[in-house]
């Protein structure tokens, strides 16, 4: 299968070019298209700007890096790529189905292709069919995550880039939350590259798990999950291989730190 | 532990009982301390006074009105506009924007006889006054909420490669309304400030002429109901930006 992501000594900062503070250094990382990768790592590890540097937000200071096969910016303005952070970013002064609806409203000029108005599917599929017409503030935080993914995926973006969507989340709602991601990946096919704190989270949903050290950011751990899943990435959480392999995270992680 | 709120009817009569008392012991409990009337009217002769010289009052309070408005509108009209070109040109900023907020350290009452001594004695110079007075709080503040939209808001435009037009109108116009009316609100009161300063300084017309003349020929109870409608004229403002607040900031 061909790869999403194919960065070869990939070097970030922060900073002119000369000054810059090293972020990440010397990364080389394929990502297989349709995959599901967890990304784990102390902060400050350059796990957000790895994610920042493949949305085109932020440029590398050496090394190359494409993203479905062509540069970040052509795939941004494609709007090939989804982004969800971590406090979901809903404006406030717009319903929940006109957040969903964002993408259809700015950035049309740049783009060839045209979107549809999936808003009401969408919302239906994250569970949120009657929420359309209520403000941000009158969601829980679950819901909040729920249509800033429903956002993400109105282009049908072929890459979903999520920076700690559920960091701020309960342990209950976080679960959910992960089942309908992992459901939501089996049916569109899209390539997910998922940041995380949670060792259980990532071992959980990823079909691959990368650990990052810090200062400067490198690659230390690279798990192959797949063996230890049935198919379609699935899991008990509470399954003595996948325990195993959280353990060998973790090991990996007080290692980076 | 904090108290436990009031019932919404508590919540109304009791400021409703403290203004109550506080005008009954005006009415009667300065009288009887001996404070004399040409100093302190009681408010049933400065309510006499709407009844006796209500087009009098009505004549003075339409050019404060007008005056008010006009400099409301100007002033923050500009001091919006200004905000917009300052966001979108930061060099333009960084160059006049200290010797804007130098000009804002300039007490009003100073600069006031220079406005009339340039604009001459008719509306113009209190509309320009109320204007001054409006500009520098929204100008400052509108600038706080254009630049007010997180980090991630930027990113996601940016993601979905928003023109920056599309940012302004979509985002950061937006993301200002609520500072730039609470600015607005504070407008409201100013700009009837300014228009009273300006009356003061050089006018025969409005409620500021008229607290003047009134208090240089010592008729206090005309004196107190021009303040007493000053007033009203500065709430019946910020009733209206509440108003419109209300209708277009629903979260």
């Amino acid at each position: 299968m061909a790869n999403a992501i194919e960065a070869s000594r990939l070097d970030v900062g922060y900073g002119g070019r000369q000054t810059a503070v090293k972020v990440l250094s010397g990364l080389d990382l394929s990502v297989e298209a349709g995959s599901f990768l967890s990304i784990l790592g102390p902060s400050g590890c350059g796990k957000s700007t790895l994610l920042r540097v493949v949305a085109d937000l932020l440029g590398p200071l050496g090394g190359t890096i494409s993203v479905l096969g062509d540069t970040p910016h052509a795939v941004r303005s494609r709007r090939d790529v989804g982004f969800v952070f971590q406090d979901s970013t809903l404006l406030p002064w717009r319903t929940v189905r006109d957040n969903v609806r964002l993408p259809l409203g700015v950035g049309q000029g740049s783009l060839t292709r045209k979107i549809d108005d999936r808003s009401e599917e969408l919302l239906e599929l994250m569970g949120l069919a009657g929420f359309g017409e209520r403000l941000p503030h009158q969601l829980s935080g679950g819901q909040r995550q729920r249509v800033a993914i429903a956002r993400a995926l109105l282009g049908q973006p072929k890459l979903l880039l999520m920076d700690e969507p559920f960091g701020a989340l309960d342990e209950i709602t976080r679960d959910r939350l992960n089942d309908e991601l992992l459901n939501l990946w089996r049916r569109t096919g899209t390539t997910i590259l998922f940041v995380t704190h949670s060792i259980a989270e990532a071992a959980y949903l990823g079909e691959r798990v990368i650990v990052l050290a810090a200062n400067p950011g490198r690659l230390v751990k690279d798990l192959d999950m797949r063996p230890l899943k049935q198919d379609g990435n699935r899991c008990k959480r509470e399954d003595p291989a996948i325990v195993a392999a959280m353990a060998e995270l973790r090991a990996a992680l007080e290692q980076a730190s | 532990m904090r108290p436990a709120p009031l019932s919404p009817q508590l919540a109304i009569a009791l400021p409703v009982l403290g203004a109550a008392s506080l005008l009954l012991a005006w009415e009667y409990l300065l009288p009887l301390l001996g404070v004399p009337a040409y100093i302190v009217p009681t408010p049933t002769a400065i309510s006499g006074v709407f009844q006796k010289n209500f087009a009098l009052l009505m004549d003075n309070l339409r050019p404060t009105l007008i005056e008010a408005l006009a400099g409301f509108v100007i002033g923050n009209l500009a001091a919006v506009l200004l905000a917009v070109l300052f966001v979108h040109n930061r060099i333009l900023q960084a160059t006049y924007f200290p010797i804007v907020l130098f000009f804002n350290t300039i007490p009003i009452l100073a600069l006031s006889p220079i406005i009339i001594l340039i604009f001459g004695l008719g509306m113009t110079p209190k509309i320009v006054i109320a204007a001054v007075i409006c500009f520098f709080p929204t100008l400052v503040n509108m600038i706080r909420g254009l630049d007010s939209a997180s980090d991630n808001e930027h990113e996601l435009f940016r993601v979905l490669s928003a023109t920056r037009s599309e940012i302004f109108w979509s985002l950061r116009l937006p993301r200002a309304l609520p500072m730039l009316f609470s600015s607005l609100r504070i407008a409201s009161a100013t700009a009837v400030i300014g228009a009273i300063v300006g009356e003061w300084i050089g006018s025969d017309k409005g409620l500021g002429a008229l607290i003047i003349q009134a208090s240089f020929n010592y008729q206090s109870d005309r004196l107190y109901a021009a303040i007493v409608l000053s007033s009203c004229l500065s709430i019946v403002l910020f009733c209206a930006v509440v108003l419109v607040e209300r209708r277009v900031i629903k979260y």
